[in-house]
């Protein structure tokens, strides 16, 4: 009798094997390769149009990486213009830049108050009022740099077109990046093993030496996977900071003087150039350098987190 | 274990199979309606109607060429356009119960893209569709001019300057004048404030306000839409920059600029004497379906044409000849 019904448990039938088992997997299946298959569509599709630059139009990338001079054609078929996209390369690295040295103290400081100084109201308190930063749309912080920032910078700093500037738009990328590197460096934080410190106040150390020379360090790796996450998330801005760029072809002569970024420049002649032109396929070109420059963070982050690993074995 | 792992692939596959396949479908409404600039109001009436256009659709089809249209019209492109667009697609609709007419923006280019593609069946242009399209495709679509818009410059009202030459206009615009009183304002340095290199706006002020010379890119902030531009001249007592007269109609607080002592306003666009303004175009692919000829129509015929001009834009028939003659010898 044990050996037939031993059997049957075996040989489940295939509608409640597909319901209990293979449906749930294969739903996770179809998302997990979804999400793999749009990102590489979405690379396939920008190289395809993002190269069209250099083998539709035959402009070198040395032009357009290095050339300050922008003037393509925008009309379907013809050429012969210029597509030097340096000032914009320039923007969006200066911009980035400002708001990284703006943002970064700021947020590794909040990260460590929230979760070595006060920490119970830091996890009641402060850890969601940063995190409603997050889901605060970009526009608005533009509009808000465009309506007090900007004729702040003006008025305070005499800054000379009208307070559009390199600053104002370091300002707005480092409020709109904060939050990001202060929720990913309070994780980090707050994960260091307490031995570690137990250790560190077993020797005598103060709490200060203990976040200085223990915690801060040990959470080191965290830091800077939240920094270059903030990063990239500056880098893809375009609304906020097209609003207060002032979006002037020119390098700026200053930090109080406008001038354009990757993502403000797109957003501008995208709708209006003409398919397939020249304009427009420097425009997808553009596109393409920044899907680069985030996939060369996303790297950059998992090169970071490997070598932690690598140290704690 | 193996047996299993089969399943579940094969099932993931079919259902990826499935998901491809209704976004194969559905992705041409989806490119149609990209940057999504439809009103509430024009959205609300088109699932209303919908309904209604299903059930009386068959009826429709057998009245009279004169009886109310029914069916669904689509249109994006021209931001200059938009406005009045939905203006009239929304009077459309309200006298033609059974018929849906969408008016999204997205540009020019993406406008005429669109329709070239048959992803829309209207596609809305500040120029002609040879300038952004391949002759091929351009040839295959028909222009109707709807109507005409007019280009104002526009300058803070504390600055006090109400009248340039022409040659001030383009000293000022191409960077060789910097400061209000070499132009017989007050001491205050210029802000120029312009829109992008492929804005139908920019193109239409350049050719006719500066006789084709270029702006001074490097010198200029740019804005993305006319209401930007509009705040920004607001705030800086030396800014000046140019918009289409719709954009003036309900604003007070900026100063719309005289040219060679001509007011930009709608009768001297009519008579000639005002020289900056163009047609706006809706393309259709081929003569377009019944619905969107009769929209079309309806924008251009005598019922609209009082509000047309209301929202600050020009009826293409009150066009005397002068004025059309003067726009076609260049």
């Amino acid at each position: 009798m044990t050996a037939p019904s031993s059997v049957r448990r075996t040989r489940t039938p295939f509608k409640e094997k597909f319901i209990h088992e293979s449906l749930g997997r294969g739903v996770v299946t179809v998302f997990g390769f979804l999400i793999i298959a749009i990102t590489i569509l979405i690379g396939v599709f920008l190289i395809v149009r993002g190269t069209g630059t250099f083998t539709k139009y035959h402009h070198s990338a040395a032009e357009f990486l290095f050339s300050s001079e922008w003037d393509p054609a925008d009309t379907a078929t013809e050429g012969g213009g210029h597509v030097g996209a340096a000032i914009y390369i320039v923007g969006s690295l200066l911009t980035c830049g400002l708001g990284l040295l703006i943002a970064a103290p700021f947020a590794l400081g909040a990260a460590i108050f929230m979760t070595k100084i006060v920490r119970e109201a830091g996890n009641k308190i402060f850890r969601p009022a940063v995190e409603i930063f997050v889901g605060i749309p970009s526009v608005v912080y533009g509009w808000v740099g465009l309506t007090i920032l900007v004729p702040f910078i003006r008025d305070v700093f005499h800054a000379p077109m009208g307070g559009y500037s390199v600053l104002a738009a370091g300002i707005v990328l480092a409020v709109m990046i904060f939050p990001t590197i202060t929720t990913v460096a309070a994780d980090a934080i707050a994960s260091v093993p307490e031995v570690y410190e137990m250790g560190a106040y077993g020797l005598g150390s103060t709490k200060w030496q203990v976040i200085r020379h223990i915690t801060v360090p040990a959470a080191r790796n965290g830091i800077f996977t939240g920094i270059i996450l903030g990063l990239a998330r500056a880098f893809g801005e375009a609304l906020a900071v097209a609003m207060v760029i002032g979006k002037t072809r020119a390098f700026p002569k200053g930090i109080l003087y406008p001038t354009n970024n990757l993502t403000a420049a797109i957003a501008a002649d995208m709708g209006n150039s003409a398919n397939g032109g020249e304009q427009n396929l420097a425009l997808w070109s553009m596109a393409l350098l920044l899907f680069i420059i985030s996939m060369f963070f996303i790297f950059l982050i998992h090169f970071i987190s490997a070598k932690g690993e690598l140290k704690k074995s | 274990m193996k047996n299993r792992k089969v399943v579940s692939v094969l099932a993931a596959a079919m259902m990826a199979a499935g998901m491809l396949a209704g976004c194969g479908s559905s992705s041409s409404s989806t490119s149609a309606s990209t940057t999504a600039a439809t009103t509430a109001a024009t959205e609300a009436a088109s699932t209303e109607a919908a309904a209604e256009t299903a059930s009386t659709e068959a009826a429709a089809d057998t009245a009279s060429s004169t009886a109310p249209v029914s069916g669904e019209v689509t249109a994006a492109g021209s931001s200059a356009l938009l406005p009045l667009a939905q203006a009239a697609a929304e009077k459309f609709m309200e006298a033609n119960p059974d018929c849906v007419v969408t008016v999204n923006g997205g540009g020019s280019g993406e406008g005429l893209k669109q329709v070239a593609d048959g992803s829309v069946d209207i596609g809305n242009s500040d120029v002609f569709a040879e300038e952004k399209l391949d002759a091929d495709s351009a040839a295959k679509l028909v222009d109707h001019e709807v109507c005409t818009i007019t280009m104002a410059p526009v300058v803070n009202k504390d600055l006090g300057v109400t009248n340039l030459t022409t040659d001030q206009l383009i000293s000022i615009f191409t960077g060789k004048t910097t400061n209000w009183s070499e132009v017989g304002g007050p001491d205050e340095d210029i802000l120029l404030v312009t829109r992008p290199s492929s804005s139908g706006t920019r193109t239409l002020f350049k050719t006719w306000a500066l006789n084709g010379e270029e702006e001074a890119s490097n010198a200029s902030l740019e804005t993305d839409d006319s209401g930007t531009l509009l705040q920004t001249v607001e705030q800086n007592k030396g800014a000046i920059g140019y918009v289409a007269l719709s954009y003036l109609v309900n604003d007070d607080n900026v100063q719309a600029v005289s040219i060679d002592g001509v007011e930009p306003t709608l009768e001297n666009t009519y008579s000639g004497d005002y020289k900056v303004w163009g047609y706006e175009h809706m393309y259709t692919n081929g003569d377009g379906s019944e619905a969107a000829q009769a929209f079309i129509n309806y924008m251009m015929g005598d019922d609209f044409a009082s509000d047309l001009e209301s929202m600050g834009y020009g009826v293409t028939s009150k066009m005397s000849d002068a004025a059309v003659s003067a726009h076609a010898a260049q």
